[in-house]
């Protein structure tokens, strides 16, 4: 015998249903679903992989999955020195990766430059891309690097998903 | 075999100009039309088999400009040999060694993208640390640290950096990390 009971009350589905909007749907799978791309260029870059080794676990913010394929990486966290030899290689690789993505400067150098005030290094990421959260330290420990990445969680928690970067759809719609 | 021994062969055949032992060890200035004749000796009659570095030097204001560096070294006789030879700006031309040690490519290339010395010879002369296209020699005296702004599409570009008043250096001192750190200071 086959039950054919509708969803209602009294359901089998009666209590597993939540009721929210689409925007904190999608934020809160974004937020825990952020896709590294590693651009390690020095020292920040051991800090990196020590973020992502068993004592810190950057698998507990859902971001331990280093993709080092632009297309597959949500965010990029550009560690260390960007030389200007390497800058344009660092925005190409940013080009190619889908929207929505983010920006991570880990460390001084990423930040500014840091100590190295010489002919050979861009002063800060930020001439070149967006960054959404800078993080301080020479190199940052692997705890900075994750309040950073809570950080970025938050800020993509407050945004308007559909509203922003949707127009399109919404427009059909 | 000793440095003395090392001296007295290469003075039979090559033109010493200057010869300095400094805590044992010896440095010789050749003239640089005899530099290739004088590494091709060294490697294969004395025993020289191993070439630990090439480099320059930029004596701004003095001429000639330039002093080529070689570092020799034989693994047999535990004995090291250092080659100078000076090199003129108006004619920035030195014969290459790397068909004598194939290690000296890469060393050549590094000396001709800092320094800007050409090497005559050599099989691969492009630039290995700047970008191709890189209009100055960066390790130069007259080359500033700050940098000058170049510009290369899709390649590299560049800016002068924000020095603020000074080189940005440490300084030693126990004082902690806030005194050390590399800030910007006028080296006086």
């Amino acid at each position: 015998m086959v039950q054919t009971a509708p969803a209602a009350y009294d359901s089998k589905v009666e209590g597993n249903v939540i009721i929210s909007r689409l925007d904190a749907c999608i934020n809160w799978m974004r937020k825990n679903s952020l896709w590294p791309m590693p651009m390690g260029l020095a020292c920040c870059a051991i800090e990196m992989m020590a973020t992502a080794c068993s004592r810190f676990d950057i698998a507990r913010f859902g971001a331990e999955v280093m993709r080092f394929s632009p297309r597959q990486s949500d965010v990029m966290i550009v560690a260390g020195t960007v030389t200007y030899k390497m800058a344009l290689a660092v925005k190409r690789i940013y080009d190619q990766m889908p929207e929505p993505k983010w920006v991570i400067a880990m460390g001084a150098c990423a930040s500014s430059g840091g100590m190295y005030r010489s002919y050979a290094v861009l002063q800060g990421i930020d001439h070149l891309l967006p960054v959404d959260i800078y993080i301080s330290g020479c190199p940052p420990r692997p705890e900075a690097l994750l309040e950073g990445l809570m950080k970025l969680q938050h800020k993509i928690d407050r945004e308007r998903a559909l509203a922003d970067q949707k127009k399109e759809l919404m427009e059909v719609l | 075999m000793t440095h003395a021994d090392v001296l007295a062969k290469l003075q039979e055949r090559f033109h010493i100009l200057a010869k300095t032992d400094f805590r044992g060890e010896l440095t010789l200035e050749v003239p640089l039309a005899e530099i290739e004749t004088l590494c091709q000796v060294c490697k294969q009659e004395l025993g020289f088999s191993f070439l630990l570095d090439v480099s320059s030097v930029d004596n701004f204001g003095e001429e000639p400009r330039f002093e080529m560096v070689y570092e020799l070294y034989s693994l047999e006789q535990k004995l090291h040999l250092r080659l100078k030879t000076k090199v003129s700006e108006d004619h920035l031309e030195v014969p290459t060694v790397s068909t004598i040690w194939p290690t000296a490519d890469w060393h050549e290339r590094e000396v001709y993208d800092m320094m800007g010395i050409r090497f005559s010879g050599h099989p691969d002369l492009r630039r290995i640390i700047m970008w191709e296209g890189y209009p100055f020699f960066p390790l130069r005296k007259d080359f500033p640290l700050e940098g000058k702004p170049s510009e290369m599409p899709d390649v590299a570009f560049s800016d002068t950096a924000p020095l603020a008043g000074g080189p940005f250096v440490t300084s030693p001192t126990d004082s902690g990390t806030k005194d050390r750190e590399p800030r910007a200071r006028r080296l006086d």
